[in-house]
């Protein structure tokens, strides 16, 4: 089975915000509050256990586009990035996080306990805590549908197919045309963003194209997965471990001999 | 676009991924302008100036597409000498009455027609009794012209031929003049213009995308009379790619326009009769029908619409029942309707999906209304403001109206969701698109169709009963309507196949008609509305078709149905030149055909089949045969595209700038300040803010404009209940500048007071630079934006915008200016209860502010 993705290009996001809608609809996401946040026109804030998709408007006095205007308005919808190394996964104690066919990471949750710990794995802070249940809740992209043959809610509802849904080789392939397609037409500033596997998560299964540094999205710009250096440190701590052991053994067996 | 009709807006964008330059005019900097190429942002109210700047750009450096404008439009034809146009009298056209504020039109007729004395305006002796209809009376045909033919000068040399009068009319509209008005710098201007023309010709096309950014003015049908101009000139008109697309309001609003809920209009654009103008059908026809065009057929409309009405009862000998037509007596529009709410004369009230305590204009008038009638029914999803004024209004809290005083009985209908009924939707493309039932509505829900079938079934039942075998002659025509629709499913809800049947209609043998030139005035034929037959040809219903895009050519005419004959392109036969060629290959749409001599093409030609391009009619010709080979506006009486309307309008056969009713700065162009046609109602529980040069002017020195987010659905009836989309814009908030805010001692995420002579609103504050100080006549003007979703139930609450506004409607269409109006804006909370009326008290006080302020201007 190829591993599936999302290829979301913010440069023809028109923040209409039906992806938000679409998954909450599909997924059964309660609302999360009627907050005017005061972001632009952003009232949701940021991804949490009751919004999994979340577009983000930052309003620029960065005339880039339009040589004319003033300001620039950039809108991008946001959403768990279903990492090749995924923190969250790697920490779930109980296997209610787990890695599908298709190469996205899930929690069940009618096996997840609540204990938390991949809350502060994710190096996106995507994946959060309800508050009334206690368990963890994030993006599946639509484990439900892909496996009918659909496309998850969110890119079903886009109109402008600005999150695109596919086959993730392809998806960056898309990708690296549509950047060099905007580079040349004089978006110089446009560039993927989680779409290399050499990144600090292994490539993204989601990804995003940008007209602008991460930072200025609310995205981390040089994500590491916390449990990247698990296994040499479960190496480092084995070998200790085995010092300490043989140390022990020595001092017994020195004992047992004197 | 991108605000209020994302999925339109994939469209644009799929079109700019093509290499199409958008470019966005509007006062704010919105979703649509972050994905223009370039932003245009103007004064709320001055896009006349900024059109007519355009269209003197390509008047002046001649850039007009000289073959189509020659061959389609009526440059060449010559106006009479007795016109004088605004430019030589001030802001006025000739024929204006000051006493009854209106135009009479016959100084803007074509030299060499003389207005017949079997013409002699109808309208006219219908002012004399009460405000008359609208020019949306003529249909979409405009105003018939008498036999014979107007003077033309095809070389363009004549002073007086419409060309020559567009030339002098639109002389002074200089960049610097669009500058003046609209704030929008000279570099901006050209960028623009440049950027148009160079994308219109033989080889491209360029189209105008407006909603009610443009229509909510008083000068509304004069905007878009600029951009047809425009288009006109610039050859865009019945071409692939070009066109002026207007974006509806709601879904299907299309619909209710072709099958109308208007008050002046029958199904399919025909007028409604008037009492004392149109005693018998005889009368009507003659009176209505064109020579030539398309609506030369209009019996034949008319008598199958009787035949669907009346059926069997629909006879020759009775007129086929046309004294049954309800008739108008005056001006029946929306808000003359609620004034005489006010004053006690209607009654009774029937509101099906719409929420006129916060959506409509002077929202306190509206339930002020709605208070002094016996009975109201409201239709909607959830218990919306317009059901629920009466105990939780705006008024409760101020004192002005008390629950046990109001004597409204008040009916509430839950209704069915579009995902709980079958029906159709037209689209703004004349797009028929079918929906299918998905499931059943719950509990008292029910669908529209379900309410009025039975509505009629349980009145037509009781008439019956109280009749006995004496039927009263005033109850035959609702006893003796077809009202036999199949009912399906355990609520007996109406087959809505066996209505689009209906409308589509049948022939003497009971056969579905496959076309209005099927229809026949002698009674044989039924058809419910003439522009959509054929949608239900072949018995099938046509527009439930479903084959994808990419199974059929780029026209796509096996998705769904377009009115008329499934044509998508309307006027396409302008996308041929005069010999039926096609201007290029690149925009080739429809072709005459010499070797099977017929037109034909990749869209179903809008165009007689086989009428040749050199077909010239002869003098005595009607309807459909009174359209030359080379005239592609088939639905125009004489076939060509008006640049210059010489009747059917209003308010002036040209668009001319004029300042918005309530306006913080004089009219540079004339002593005339806004629209001397326009409808105002001088009252107290309308007062108007004083306007340009009056005294009290600069009490109220803020422009607001009022529109829609994406998140939110018109008055909020379809999501303000719901919390997916409530908690995306949880609460009124007001959009201002940066300077603005500093001016005000306004600050982000606090609470600013919006002011008019109407009200005062409290709304909280979004500083953004997306809003933009102009600079008009040498001084800064600051804009105020406000969505007007909210009202006071619902999971998100606020003030509705639609307090501010007041009664000032275009002339033609009855449609208020809710677009562009003066303010103030103040930081803090408004007050509470009484305190509020004596705030906005205070402010009339200070203004100067009396029933006639801005009145006769």
């Amino acid at each position: 089975m190829s591993r599936m993705g999302f290829f979301t290009d913010t440069s023809i996001c028109i923040g209409c915000k039906a992806c938000e809608v679409a998954c909450k609809e599909w997924n059964s996401v309660p609302d999360d509050g009627f907050n005017l946040l005061g972001m632009s026109f952003d009232n949701t804030g940021m991804l949490g256990a009751n919004s999994w998709r979340h577009v983000a408007f930052i309003e620029q006095s960065k005339p880039v586009a339009q040589p004319d205007a003033h300001v620039r308005w950039l809108m991008s919808s946001d959403v768990c990035k279903h990492c090749t190394h995924a923190g969250c996964l790697d920490v779930c104690p109980t296997g209610s996080l787990f890695r599908t066919e298709f190469g996205t990471v899930v929690v069940q949750e009618d096996i997840c306990n609540g204990c938390g710990y991949c809350v502060p794995a994710c190096p996106y802070g995507v994946i959060d805590r309800r508050e009334d249940d206690g368990r963890v809740w994030k993006c599946t992209l639509c484990y439900d549908r892909i496996g009918d043959g659909l496309e998850p809610a969110c890119a079903k509802a886009c109109p402008t197919d600005s999150i695109q849904f596919g086959e993730l080789d392809e998806l960056r392939e898309r990708a690296r045309g549509r950047v060099d397609e905007l580079v040349s037409a004089g978006v110089v500033d446009a560039r993927l963003y989680g779409a290399s596997p050499d990144d600090g998560v292994g490539g993204a299964g989601a990804f995003f194209l940008l007209l602008d540094e991460p930072e200025v999205y609310g995205l981390p710009p040089d994500p590491v997965v916390p449990t990247r250096d698990l296994a040499s440190m479960w190496r480092h701590a084995a070998a200790a471990a085995g010092v300490f052991l043989g140390l022990g053994v020595a001092a017994f067996a020195g004992r047992r001999s004197s | 676009m991108a605000e209020a009709h994302p999925v339109g807006f994939q469209w644009v964008v799929e079109a700019k991924a093509r290499g199409a330059t958008v470019i966005h005019v509007d006062p704010r900097y919105t979703r649509t302008s972050a994905l223009a190429d370039i932003h245009v942002p103007l004064r709320a109210g001055s896009d006349i100036a900024f059109l007519g700047g355009l269209v003197n750009y390509v008047l002046q450096h001649d850039l007009w597409f000289r073959d189509y404008v020659l061959a389609y439009t009526n440059a060449s034809f010559v106006v009479r000498e007795q016109f004088r146009d605004t430019e030589d009298l001030d802001g006025l056209f000739s024929g204006y009455d000051p006493e009854e504020r209106k135009y009479e039109s016959e100084s803007w007729q074509y030299d060499g027609i003389k207005v017949g004395a079997d013409e002699q305006d109808p309208e006219e002796r219908v002012t004399k009794y009460e405000q008359k209809g609208s020019g949306h009376q003529f249909g979409s045909g405009g105003a018939a012209l008498d036999p014979g033919e107007p003077v033309k000068d095809l070389t363009l040399q004549h002073p007086r031929c419409v060309l020559n009068v567009l030339k002098r009319h639109f002389a002074r509209y200089t960049p610097e003049l669009v500058q003046e008005i609209c704030g929008v710098p000279p570099a901006l201007f050209d960028k623009v213009a440049r950027a148009l023309t160079s994308a219109s010709g033989r080889d491209k096309t360029a189209a105008f995308v407006y909603s009610v950014g443009w229509t909510q003015h008083t000068v509304g049908v004069q905007y878009i009379r600029s951009a047809a101009i425009l288009q006109l000139l610039l050859g865009n008109m019945g071409r692939p790619g070009g066109g002026i697309v207007a974006l509806r309001g709601h879904a299907s609003i299309q619909g209710s326009t072709d099958i109308p809920t208007l008050y002046n209009l029958l199904p399919g654009y025909l007028p409604m009769p008037h009492a004392l103008e149109h005693e018998s059908l005889h009368e009507y026809l003659h009176l209505n029908t064109p020579r030539g065009g398309f609506y030369g057929q209009m019996p034949a409309y008319l008598v199958s619409l009787l035949k669907a009405y009346w059926g069997d009862n629909a006879l020759p000998t009775n007129e086929f029942c046309f004294d049954y037509l309800p008739k108008l007596t005056g001006d029946h529009s929306s808000y003359p309707t609620v004034i005489s709410q006010v004053e006690g004369k209607c009654k009774g009230y029937f509101i099906f999906g719409e929420n006129p305590a916060v959506g409509s204009a002077n929202a306190k008038m509206q339930r002020m209304g709605l208070s002094n009638l016996d009975w109201l029914v409201v239709r909607d999803f959830s218990l919306i403001e317009t059901a629920t004024w009466w105990k939780d209004g705006p008024e409760i809290e101020t004192g002005e109206i008390r629950t046990e005083d109001v004597g409204t009985e008040v009916f509430f209908f839950p209704a069915a969701a579009h995902t709980e009924k079958s029906g159709s939707f037209t689209n703004t493309q004349r797009l028929l698109q079918w929906r299918h039932k998905a499931v059943e509505p719950q509990d008292d829900q029910r669908s529209d169709l379900w309410f009025v079938f039975h509505l009629g079934r349980v009145i037509r039942e009781k008439l019956r009963v109280a009749n006995g075998a004496a039927v009263d002659s005033r109850d035959r025509p609702v006893l003796e309507l077809t009202w036999d629709y199949p009912t399906e499913g355990s609520h007996a809800d109406p087959d809505a196949e066996s209505v689009l049947r209906e409308i589509n209609g049948w022939d003497a043998d009971g056969k579905a008609l496959s076309g209005y030139t099927s229809l026949q005035d002698d009674g044989s034929t039924v058809c419910g509305c003439w522009i959509y037959c054929g949608v239900y040809a072949d018995e099938v219903n046509q527009a439930a078709r479903r084959k994808p895009g990419s199974e059929q050519n780029w026209v796509a005419p096996e998705w769904g149905w377009a009115w008329p004959m499934n044509r998508r392109v309307l006027y396409n036969r302008a996308s041929a030149d005069p010999d039926g060629r096609p201007w290029s290959e690149r925009k080739a749409l429809v072709w005459w055909d010499e070797k099977d001599a017929k037109w034909t093409g990749h869209d179903v030609p809008d165009f007689a089949d086989d009428k040749r391009p050199s077909y010239e009619p002869g003098y005595g010709a009607r309807a459909a045969d009174a359209i030359g080979g080379a005239d592609p506006f088939v639905m125009q009486t004489d076939g060509k595209g008006w640049l210059y309307v010489p009747s059917g309008l209003t308010d002036g056969p040209l668009p001319t700038h004029y300042e918005p009713h309530e306006s913080p700065f004089t009219n540079p162009l004339y002593s005339q300040q806004a629209n001397p046609a326009r409808q105002v109602f001088s009252r107290r529980d309308n007062l108007s803010n004083p306007s340009g040069a009056e005294r009290g002017a600069d009490v109220f020195p803020y422009v607001f404009t009022t529109y829609r987010l994406t998140e939110h659905h018109t008055a909020g009836g379809m999501s303000r209940w719901l919390p997916y989309l409530a908690e995306l814009q949880p609460e009124f908030f007001c959009e201002v500048s940066p300077e603005l805010a500093r001016e005000r001692g306004l600050a982000h995420l606090g609470w600013a007071t919006i002011v008019t002579a109407r009200a005062a609103v409290e709304a909280r504050v979004l500083v953004t630079e997306r809003m933009v100080p102009l600079t008009v006549q040498g001084r800064v003007v600051h804009q105020v934006g406000l969505p007007y979703h909210w009202g006071a139930n619902g999971y998100v609450t606020g003030d509705a915008a639609n307090e501010l506004v007041g009664l000032a409607l275009d002339p033609n269409v009855h449609i208020q200016e809710s677009k562009a109006s003066s303010c103030d804006i103040r930081p803090g909370r408004r007050p509470r209860g009484p305190a509020l009326l004596q705030l906005v008290d205070n402010y009339r006080r200070r203004a100067g502010i009396t029933v006639e302020t801005a009145d006769f201007q």
